[in-house]
């Protein structure tokens, strides 16, 4: 059985907390799927995997308000997700796009979309072949931070690449 | 200044008898949409008469249903002095009009041979001591609650000059679970939150759902298939279709005022978003938005003619309008802030929308060249507005700052009557259906 106790001792999840707070993500903030984060397979991220993807090389870039342009320190992110993904070709990614809850439904769906895009052009001008890449919007629909401020606001805003299918 | 916007109502004087009357005589009910009616009309509703208790279930209902609409001010009962025992027979008038009731509703329930429910009412001018309206409808015993929305819309058209709208449904986007993994699912209820269902499951986001004008059926946008698509169902079969083959996302759909066509965005390959209309019979579509921008949330204008929508084309989201074949969009909302969700009345002659501004949400209303903006309602997180049926009443979704969830709320056009709709668990995208047949 499983206790928090339990958790807190093992190497990998304490590694993976450190790194995300190294990312600049507050504490507020949830991983997406815990299964992709890879919790339950354990080390700190071999190189090629999920969790070194996610870790290392950073699954998610954020964005400015009702903006879809990518940020200088989001450069920096997918032009590392490029590279890695040139390395690792098996897999192919979805890159889902996000918006906070200060717009409505449907415009956010449509900002979402927009921000998905963004990031999937970047990562084609980078290399990354664009038959390789789905691109989802979930709007408002799927925040990671919840409260009602802007310091969740911004984490919410972002665009997620999510590894499909290939080695793990 | 804002134009105001008055109509006066008059109210028919004929002879007593189970007929419709029609002919105008004198004012009981006068409805400004920009100050309110200063008084709601105190009105007297008897329990029908009725073998079990039906009868004062029915006359509950009529009662709510007036009281929530504000314009009505339904007495309490321990204030009446005649006790009905016929409500066939003609009040003694002076009984009712010494506790000031202007209006009086007089019924009675029973079953029929074949086990059917029978209600009449009558409906009398105390003052002018006389009958206005004397009705009767039959139904099946376990559609007791239409029967008196039904009554209830008689008495809002007779007393008001308007149509009514309680004989109607909303479909709804039940929300359970925590607000970053939320259980989203299509429901549907009566107006006044009564005979609530599920249609879907859960297991996929389903989002904004819309009546159709004409049939008992609704569009809505679900995850199921993985990729986010435009849906179909028809509420008595249970029948769902996708809308269209496209490539892309599609999203905010909404019926044409015919049924027969759904409007509705889709997502192009750069990530910007066109409006497109689908005939549903044919299946061709037509392209009405060509920019580089969102283009979205189109709704159309009661007599097919024209489309308003959201777009960001000119830097931020604003209103525009356009000819229902596409072409030439016109901006028309220019205040501070941002405007979204515009959503044509059936009455043709106002749009609702969602603004925000200074870090509010607001639900408001302009008329449909952008001037006469007024604003009904203000808050921390609000969308959404939909109409009803007879464009008087707007219900949008509300979630306060540090609240768990969303819930659904209505306000009529002068902003003065706001109520909570209750739902099962948290509640979004309200969409109000027509009349029901």
């Amino acid at each position: 059985m499983r206790s928090i106790a339990a958790i807190a001792r093992n190497p990998a999840c304490i590694a993976l907390i450190a790194a995300l707070a190294v990312a600049g993500c507050a504490n507020k903030q949830v991983p997406n799927n815990a299964a992709d984060l890879g919790l339950g397979a354990g080390g700190a991220g071999a190189p090629g995997s999920q969790q070194e993807f996610t870790v290392s090389i950073g699954d998610r870039i954020f964005f400015d308000t009702d903006s879809s342009v990518i940020r200088a320190d989001a450069q920096g992110i997918l032009s590392r997700q490029a590279q890695w993904l040139g390395k690792y070709s098996s897999y192919s990614i979805t890159v889902e796009g996000h918006a906070d809850e200060r717009g409505t439904r449907e415009y956010n769906l449509a900002l979402g979309a927009r921000r998905a895009a963004s990031a999937r052009d970047f990562l084609v001008a980078r290399g990354v072949a664009a038959n390789r890449i789905r691109t989802i919007s979930y709007g408002k629909e799927r925040p990671v931070a919840t409260c009602d401020d802007l310091s969740c606001w911004t984490q919410n805003r972002r665009a997620v690449t999510v590894l499909n299918g290939g080695s793990s | 200044m804002q134009n105001l916007i008055k109509t006066t109502f008059m109210i028919a004087a004929m002879a007593a008898g189970l007929a419709m009357a029609t002919l105008p005589a004198r004012a009981l009910v006068e409805i400004d949409i920009n100050k309110g009616v200063v008084e709601p009309l105190p009105v007297a509703i008897t329990e029908f008469i009725s073998a079990d208790g039906k009868g004062a279930e029915i006359a509950g209902v009529i009662e709510a249903d007036l009281r929530r609409s504000g314009l009505f001010a339904p007495i309490e009962k321990e204030a009446f002095i005649e006790k009905i025992s016929n409500p066939d027979a003609a009040p003694r008038f002076q009984d009712w009009t010494v506790i000031n009731a202007q209006a009086l509703v007089t019924g009675k329930v029973s079953e029929t041979g074949d086990g059917r429910l029978r209600a009449e009412y009558r409906l009398w001018d105390t003052y002018a001591g006389q009958q206005l309206v004397g009705e009767q409808f039959f139904s099946s015993k376990e559609k007791w609650r239409r029967i008196a929305h039904i009554i209830a819309d008689s008495i809002y058209q007779r007393l008001t000059g308007e149509t009514g709208y309680f004989d109607t449904r909303i479909v709804y986007v039940d929300e359970s679970g925590p607000r970053n993994n939320r259980v989203k699912k299509l429901a549907i209820m009566d107006q006044d939150g009564a005979n609530q269902r599920f249609l879907t499951d859960g297991r996929a986001i389903v989002l904004t759902p819309r009546f159709s004008p004409t049939r008992q059926e609704i569009t809505y946008m679900s995850y199921e298939g993985g990729q986010p698509q435009v849906y179909l169902l028809q509420l008595e079969t249970g029948q769902r279709e996708l809308v269209g083959n496209f490539p892309g996302m599609t999203f905010a759909p909404r019926f044409s005022p015919n049924g027969q066509r759904i409007v509705m965005s889709l997502l192009r390959d750069d990530g910007n978003s066109n409006i497109f209309a689908m005939d549903l019979r044919s299946r061709n579509t037509t392209r009405l938005t060509t920019s580089n921008a969102i283009d979205t949330s189109p709704s159309y204008s009661p007599d097919g003619s024209q489309v308003v929508f959201t777009s960001d084309r000119g830097g931020r989201a604003q209103i525009y309008v356009m000819g229902a074949e596409g072409g030439n969009p016109q901006r028309i909302s220019f205040g501070d802030g941002t405007y979204s969700t515009p959503v044509w009345s059936p009455r043709g002659d106002l749009i609702a929308f969602t603004k925000q501004t200074g870090g509010e949400f607001q639900i408001g209303v302009m008329r449909t060249d952008g001037s006469g903006e007024r604003i009904l309602s203000s808050g921390f997180l609000q969308e959404g507005p939909t109409w009803a049926p007879n464009g008087r009443v707007l219900m949008f979704f509300r979630q306060p700052a540090g609240s768990a969830g969303p819930q659904l709320f209505s306000i009529d056009l002068t902003g003065r009557h706001e109520q909570k709709i209750p739902t099962a668990n948290f509640g979004s995208d309200p969409a109000w259906s027509p009349l029901l047949e």
